[in-house]
């Protein structure tokens, strides 16, 4: 027995309201009208009144198109037959393929009780020495690439897509242009990585309401897989986009903002989000790398700012390279003790050095005497970004850091390094004249 | 005794329900799902016939005309042996025990019992039958992995009641009755060693609150010897991401010379609860040889799990350490991030319309803070023991600006701030504790004015470094740069502490203070260095020495090789090897 209801009350954003009764918080409805039907779904009850978060927006929509509730929350498909596939932010196909309507599992259940979780502590090796050496990303980690708008984050992402392993890659794209879902899309195909993917992708010009849709689905079917013990890589992009569509659903809702227009549980509805990478005992794992773009390069904007503070480190895309200040993954401690023993000094030491020569550059570009080790500085420092940081270098773990070493030992003496001796004497490079 | 509503309005996890009869502010309530399952709630406001309710769990399905059990308890937690050790959420629920019931999700209303009533507990009585006792007076005790678990007369007892029925040396549930009292009116109350109690309400019965005077050891040498904490006292961790706020909180609940160790992970990250449940029961406490857990209670309610209960959860950490106290241990709370807890205030006051403050954050916000941080203290308790509690919170500031209402709002009711600095851990200086923001207004271990002499260093060699990069090297005299490098010499290997080094990660009171003095030996030097390069070359050597110093365990004879290198060089002998 079907229930229409035939009168909408008020329509404002993407929010319309209407008179309706035995309706759940979060139950999904269908509008259907003279244009097409959309998905809803109902944001709050107040007594007989039900506001409904239309997904296809509510341009056209008329006070007397049907409004239909279907007694559950948002589902979705969940077999193997999704691998390969590419959707929309609302579920529907985009690939012109048939729609999946078996195994529906609810989108945006409750969270993983922690005392289940495992620590993560699997390296996932890049080839990228910037991660790698620098930054270790680790299986069950969350890791947002922070960029100024221009910067190669989708094609940093599309590389780790196809060079780290995992045993399913989805992707969540959010805002994207077209031609940035084309470039995502065409990649994973040449990568020969489409039939292990799943892409669920909202563009620019979508409705906003599939935007926020967008990562739970994607989440919603990694911790499916996860659960059956599969190792899945989610990537994100854009988070700030995501961030966007909460604040302007938010403020058509007239609640308060707090900061900048962005609601006030920014954080909570990142969190709920980027919480979902897990280590599960089974073996299955959820790795997310999202990408968050800063505008006006402003990490202390609410996006990157409430992100920075959810996700186990970030890496930051500066002129093309990831930058080593700033760029930080928290786990990395779980897994460089036990890849070589000279990791996590190489790891402090190089950067230490680094960091001395930049401020040695601003000192030389304030025209400043250079003093020995000033010169020492500058030559180490060019040589490390064109052999270690550079977005180009591909090389393996161990080989990147051996080249550091080679490096160090090319410009400085063992005790300039602030490298324990015991280290040095080990790895030093032996120099072929002493 | 409960009440009936019915639901009229679900706003995300705030639903307005109408009821008739009595309602108290701040109980509890349940509300009842079309399936039957009951979401625990919490009544934040009462308007006439309508009660506004913060809902603990996910509030998805619940309809208009759905009921509501409204009960007369405010929240509360439940208080006996066996706490310690225990995984609990925001409410109390033990989450391995829910993980074996429920499954891999937290599935909303499941509620589980906190103690276990089937564990036996050895109990010896204290006190004797006919013995006069107030709330809080100790009847007897169990032993609690190594401590004595005192079981005391209720604490929400009134006047004085007499010992009728006391249960002789023997084995008890913590449901068992253990003692009867009885009081001048002739009532009788049944005693067991479980106690109930609102966890928005200090639970403290003393004599008398003292004044904090013992340093709390953390064995973090910035903090011991520069920015000192007190048994009793409260201090917070203001920081931007990064800076490394959770890695210090960890490193005190490792390190920390303290009885028992309260984790309140307050919406942050599971990952980092999960480091400790995985790892503490693996890891000794080197002052008792037994393992970590067993000095630790964990209170976890991390980003994803619903926001009302993280508000709730720091009041249960705080109330489980006061328990403690009363008991009559020294307990450390660590609040990660009280951020997240005001967040979780303006959320809720967001939904309840009301008028915001600063950057929507309530009106309140500031008073309830105090509130929170003044829970601490050092008290002298019924039989005379002293007992304390100190409060460290983490600050999680927007953008990193220190300027904005959380961090205000608490600087001004800690002891000691503790400011984590970007610039220092982007330098990877860690603990990234800035020397020159921080302050404290406990003493330390360490004299005073040593600590300011040394102290001193920081600034004017910063001054001397800022000054260096608009004249640069050669435009400062050798003096200023003798006095920038022992700056950077204290920093490198005094104020920096390697956490992944056995040896370093932790440095006990008496290797603080023999490297304190080490180390002032080298700043009051005069230092005759021909060149600059000299300088640097000299204090390279020093700081490595030292470095090696740091990583080398008490007692090793190595330390003494290092040292008499040090001292002989400064004695005017033959240069450094700085190869030790």
């Amino acid at each position: 027995m079907r229930k229409y209801y035939n009168k909408i009350d008020r329509i404002a954003g993407s929010v319309a309201t209407l008179k309706a009764d035995n309706v759940g918080y979060e139950e999904i409805a269908k509008v259907q009208g003279s244009w097409g039907e959309s998905l809803a779904q109902v944001i709050r009850v107040d007594r007989d009144m039900v506001s409904l978060q239309v997904f296809a927006g509510t341009r056209g929509l008329s006070t007397g198109d049907k409004v239909h509730f279907s007694g559950s929350a948002m589902k979705f498909a969940f077999t193997d037959d999704l691998l390969g596939r590419i959707f929309t932010g609302s579920g529907e196909p985009r690939d012109g393929r048939c729609e999946l309507t078996d195994n529906l599992v609810e989108v945006g259940g409750p969270s993983v009780n922690p005392a289940v979780r495992l620590m993560p502590n699997r390296m996932i090796p890049t080839n990228i020495p910037m991660i790698d050496v620098f930054n270790t990303l680790v299986e069950g980690q969350k890791l947002p690439i922070f960029s100024i708008p221009g910067e190669p984050y989708n094609e940093l992402l599309a590389r780790i897509a196809l060079q780290a392993e995992a045993d399913i890659i989805i992707i969540g794209g959010m805002g994207l242009k077209y031609d940035e879902y084309l470039y995502f899309k065409d990649t994973l195909e040449s990568g020969g990585v489409m039939s292990r993917s799943i892409m669920f992708i909202h563009t620019a010009s979508d409705p906003i309401v599939e935007c926020i849709q967008t990562p739970d689905l994607a989440l919603m079917v990694a911790e499916q897989f996860a659960l059956e013990g599969k190792k899945v890589l989610v990537l994100l992009t854009d988070m700030t986009n995501f961030a966007n569509a909460l604040k302007e659903i938010s403020i058509t809702m007239e609640q308060i903002p707090s900061n900048r227009g962005y609601p006030g549980d920014l954080y909570s509805q990142l969190a709920s989000r980027y919480e979902k990478a897990v280590v599960f005992e089974n073996g299955g794992s959820i790795t997310t790398i999202s990408v968050t773009t800063m505008p006006g390069d402003d990490v202390t904007h609410p996006v990157p700012d409430n992100t920075g503070y959810i996700t186990e480190g970030q890496f930051y895309l500066k002129n093309g390279a990831i930058d080593p200040f700033g760029s930080l993954s928290r786990l990395k401690q779980q897994v460089n003790g036990k890849t070589r023993d000279d990791h996590r000094a190489i790891m402090d030491g190089c950067i230490q050095l680094y960091s001395q020569c930049r401020e040695t550059r601003e000192k030389k570009a304030m025209g400043f005497e250079m003093s020995a080790w000033d010169e020492k500085l500058l030559k180490y420092g060019d040589a490390f970004e064109s052999e270690i940081m550079s977005f180009s270098v591909n090389t393996s773990l161990f080989e990147a850091l051996d080249k550091c070493w080679e490096i160090l030992g090319r410009y400085f003496e063992p005790v300039e390094t602030g490298i324990r001796s015991n280290l040095c004497d080990k790895y030093w490079p032996k120099k072929a004249d002493s | 005794m409960s009440v009936i509503g019915k639901i009229v309005t679900v706003d995300s996890n705030m639903v307005t329900a109408q009821v008739e009869g009595n309602v108290r502010q701040n109980a509890v309530a349940y509300c009842k799902r079309y399936d039957g399952v009951k979401l625990m709630s919490e009544i934040i406001r009462v308007r006439g016939d309508l009660v506004d309710m913060q809902v603990f769990e996910l509030t998805r399905g619940l309809k208009v005309g759905d009921e509501v059990e409204i009960t007369d308890e405010m929240l509360s937690v439940e208080l006996g042996p066996g706490l310690i050790g225990m995984v609990y959420d925001g409410l109390q629920n033990p989450l391995t025990d829910m993980a074996k019931k429920v499954g891999i999700f937290l599935e909303p209303g499941n509620y589980l019992e906190p103690l276990d009533k089937k564990r036996k507990w050895e109990f010896e009585p204290t006190a004797e039958v006919g013995d006069v006792v107030k709330a809080a007076d100790n009847l007897g005790k169990v032993k609690e992995n190594i401590f004595d678990h005192y079981i005391m007369a209720p604490f929400m007892l009134k006047g004085e009641w007499t010992v009728e029925k006391l249960a002789p040396k023997g084995s008890y549930t913590v449901v068992d009755e253990i003692a009867v009292l009885k009081n001048s009116e002739g009532e009788t109350r049944s005693v067991t060693m479980t106690q109930r109690w609102p966890v928005r309400i200090p639970l403290g019965i003393y004599r008398q609150r003292l004044l904090p005077s013992t340093p709390m050891v953390t064995k973090q040498r910035i903090i011991d010897t520069f920015f000192p904490v007190m048994l009793g006292g409260t201090y917070c961790i203001p920081g931007p991401f990064g800076a490394g706020k959770t890695v210090l909180q960890q490193i005190t609940s490792r390190h920390a010379e303290i009885d028992l160790v309260i984790m309140a992970a307050c919406g942050e990250r599971a990952g980092e609860v999960v480091e400790t449940i995985r790892e503490f029961p693996h890891l000794k406490d080197p002052r008792t040889g037994r393992t970590l857990i067993e000095r630790t209670i964990i209170v976890s309610n991390t980003s994803s799990m619903p926001v009302a209960a993280r508000e709730s959860s720091v009041y249960t950490a705080i109330t489980l350490a006061e328990y403690y106290r009363q008991v009559g241990l020294n307990v450390l709370v660590l609040a990660d991030s009280t951020s997240r807890w005001a967040q979780a205030l303006r959320e809720m006051s967001g939904r309840l319309e009301e008028i915001p403050g600063e950057e929507a954050f309530p009106a309140y916000l500031e008073s309830t803070i105090s509130r929170f941080y003044e829970r601490a203290g050092m008290i002298e308790l019924n039989d005379g023991r002293h007992a304390s509690l100190t409060v460290s919170g983490t600050v999680s500031p927007a953008g990193g600006n220190f300027e904005e209402p959380v961090t205000q709002g608490t600087l001004k009711v800690v002891g000691a701030f503790l400011g984590l600095s970007y610039a220092r851990s982007y330098a990877r200086r860690f603990p990234a504790i800035d020397p020159l923001e921080s302050w404290s207004k406990y003493e330390g271990i360490i004299d005073n004015e040593k600590v300011a002499f040394a102290h001193s260093f920081l600034a004017r060699g910063k001054n001397i470094n800022e000054m260096m990069q608009v004249v640069g090297e050669e435009g400062t005299s050798t003096d200023d740069f003798v006095i920038y490098l022992k700056s950077e010499f204290l920093d490198a290997v005094y104020l920096q502490q390697n956490a992944y080094d056995e040896v370093d990660a932790a440095c006990a009171p008496e290797r603080q203070r023999y490297l304190f003095d080490l180390v002032t030996r080298v700043l009051e030097h005069k230092f005759d260095f021909a060149t600059k390069d000299e300088a640097r070359k000299t204090f390279f050597k020093l700081t490595e020495g030292f470095r090696n110093w740091n990583y080398t365990p008490w007692g090793d004879p190595k330390l003494k090789e290092i040292e008499e290198e040090v001292e002989n060089y400064l004695a005017g002998g033959k240069e450094l090897e700085a190869n030790a």
